[in-house]
């Protein structure tokens, strides 16, 4: 079959609950050969695993039903590929209800292709000498706590799927840019260690994984940067050349802007090093990328490259870790923050009385020090604030005690506070480890209607 | 002038370290940025909430300076006590800096 010249491939979800419409929109219009979903943060398989324990056909993305409903009958119309990590936990489940999905719906036909196997739970257990990065941990001194452990998987676990013919490709979790880089590898056959070809992949991955963060999102401040119709704000799309060079765009007719600051701010999000970005494929090398502005929200996207792929895969475990405590309680007009640095102190004694002033905690002043501490504007005096309380409990009883000691203030605590929200959750917390390639052995399973 | 009047910046979030973008709007500012955006300035205006290492790497080429801050969100985004856990408003407190164009 002859090669288009040019790949399209849009964005649908930057995070887990992000907007659906914008990307209905994109399978409608975008005229697109893939459509990407990125729905997993680090905790959200652990959060997954933790539904799916309690009930085995669940443990996959919440959102996975409403959003396949929304694009599949426009992305089977048009040939469009589905990628998605939305099968979080439970991919094989998440499959079938794309399925389920697809009856509703009608159509008639669908190929869903399942790919597992990035839980190395089993595999940590195993080994617990594991260490985990950035910390003097092992994965043994986790054991009780361990929920769940998952590798990044790379593109080469996606590429069976898309090889068979698969119309959606539901995984767990995977290098967010590699759910881009799989189907450019596919369309344009780049070798698996053509890396400075992978590097360039990449690029286009991370620019589109957050979807409306590179068209025009989470960039306006009024008057200095400003964003053209932001509540209509268009999710991105990419025209990808044979040779990896694309051309960042939205649909005409959305907001937002893509432009060469809105795509420079998304290339270095969450960046380290520019030089070493390292994915399961390659090692990439954003330091080189440059962006041309080659017409009105289109910028030109070159020069990334890359070096080969690192030795071991980097995994998330997600672990119980306590509770939180939480209490708020505002106060209003003269005297404000007096009044709510009274409540601080009065909550600082509490805590001593009840034996807890050596646990790690935080009472501080929302709209005055909440955010950035004590040193950057906090000598400011604001109309209202809002005292928090935030305590790290062993237990729940403990973290419930806590929240009340502020819903407390009501009677005994200084004049005039209102508006007590207390809250208490179960920490479930991510750290991360490297595991040898062999403890991951992705394997595709098709199903069809 | 403010650094808001000649950038505009945004933070992540890696584990426990935050990532800080500075990036001109005009990329003629960017000398501006480098010389005034050391990586001891950035830690010392966020001094009280980064608490390890600054790391900076400027991308001329991009009119950029991204800075690596190293033990900044109280233990990592998925454990912190804080109100803003990811740190995603880090990012704006640069932006009150003061700087002094003439100074080099």
């Amino acid at each position: 079959m002859p090669r288009s010249p040019i790949f399209r491939i849009g964005s649908g979800a930057g995070y887990s609950g992000d907007r659906i419409d914008p990307a209905q929109d994109l399978a409608e219009r975008g005229e697109l050969d893939a459509l990407v979903f990125e729905c997993l943060a680090e905790r959200t398989i652990a959060l997954a695993q933790l539904r799916r324990a309690a009930d085995p056909t669940q443990g996959y993305d919440p959102l996975l039903r409403e959003r396949m409903r929304a694009v599949l009958p426009a992305c089977q119309a048009r040939g469009i590929t589905v990628l998605t990590n939305m099968g979080a936990a439970n991919p094989m489940a998440a499959g079938h209800a794309v399925l389920d999905v697809a009856h509703e719906l009608a159509l008639p036909h669908l190929r869903v292709a399942v790919v597992e196997g990035d839980d190395v739970l089993a595999w940590l257990r195993a080994n617990p000498h594991t260490p985990l990065m950035d910390s003097d941990q092992t994965a043994g001194d986790l054991a009780q706590q361990l929920i769940s452990a998952n590798a990044y998987l790379g593109a080469d676990a996606l590429l069976p799927a898309l090889q068979q013919g698969a119309e959606v490709v539901i995984a767990g979790r995977i290098a967010d840019p590699a759910l881009f880089l799989a189907p450019l590898m596919h369309h344009f056959g780049w070798a698996a260690n053509d890396w400075p070809q992978l590097g360039q992949g990449i690029v286009i991955g991370h620019l589109l994984e957050c979807a409306a963060q590179v068209s025009g999102g989470y960039i306006a401040d009024p008057g200095f940067v400003d964003v053209p119709d932001l509540a209509t704000v268009g999710f991105p799309l990419a025209e990808v050349d044979a040779d990896g060079t694309a051309v960042i765009t939205k649909l005409a007719g959305t907001g937002g802007r893509v432009d060469q600051l809105s795509c420079t701010a998304q290339l270095l999000y969450e960046l380290e090093d520019p030089a070493r970005y390292l994915q399961p494929d390659v090692v990439a090398d954003f330091s080189q990328v440059s962006f041309e502005s080659v017409g009105p929200d289109r910028v030109r996207v070159r020069g990334a490259s890359g070096q080969p792929r690192p030795e071991t895969l980097k995994a998330t475990l997600g672990y119980r870790d306590g509770f939180i405590g939480e209490g708020q309680i505002s106060y209003a007009g003269p005297g404000a923050r007096a009044r709510g640095e009274l409540a601080l102190a009065v909550l600082r004694a509490r805590l001593e009385r009840l034996g807890w002033s050596g646990l790690e905690h935080r009472l501080e002043l929302i709209g005055v020090n909440a955010m950035h501490g004590p040193a950057l504007g906090a000598d400011r005096e604001p109309y209202e604030v809002r005292v928090r309380m935030a305590l790290r409990c062993t237990t729940r009883a403990q973290a419930e005690r806590a929240a009340q000691e502020v819903e407390a203030l009501y009677l005994n605590g200084p004049a005039g506070g209102g508006g007590v929200v207390q809250s208490v959750r179960e920490v479930v917390a991510a750290a991360s480890a490297l595991v040898p390639r062999e403890a991951v052995q992705s394997r595709c399973q098709m199903l069809e209607m | 002038m403010k650094i808001r009047d000649i950038a505009l910046a945004r933070s992540g979030d890696k584990g426990n370290r935050a990532t800080l973008s500075v990036i001109a709007r005009d990329p003629a500012h960017y000398p501006l940025l480098e010389r005034h955006l050391s990586a001891e300035c950035v830690k010392n205006h966020y001094r009280g909430i980064v608490h390890g290492a600054v790391v900076r790497y400027p991308l001329p080429h991009l009119g950029a300076l991204q800075f690596v801050m190293h033990d900044a969100l109280g233990g990592g985004v998925t454990r912190s006590l804080a109100l803003d856990a990811h740190g995603k408003t880090l990012g704006a407190a640069i932006l009150d800096l003061e700087i002094n164009p003439e100074l080099s």
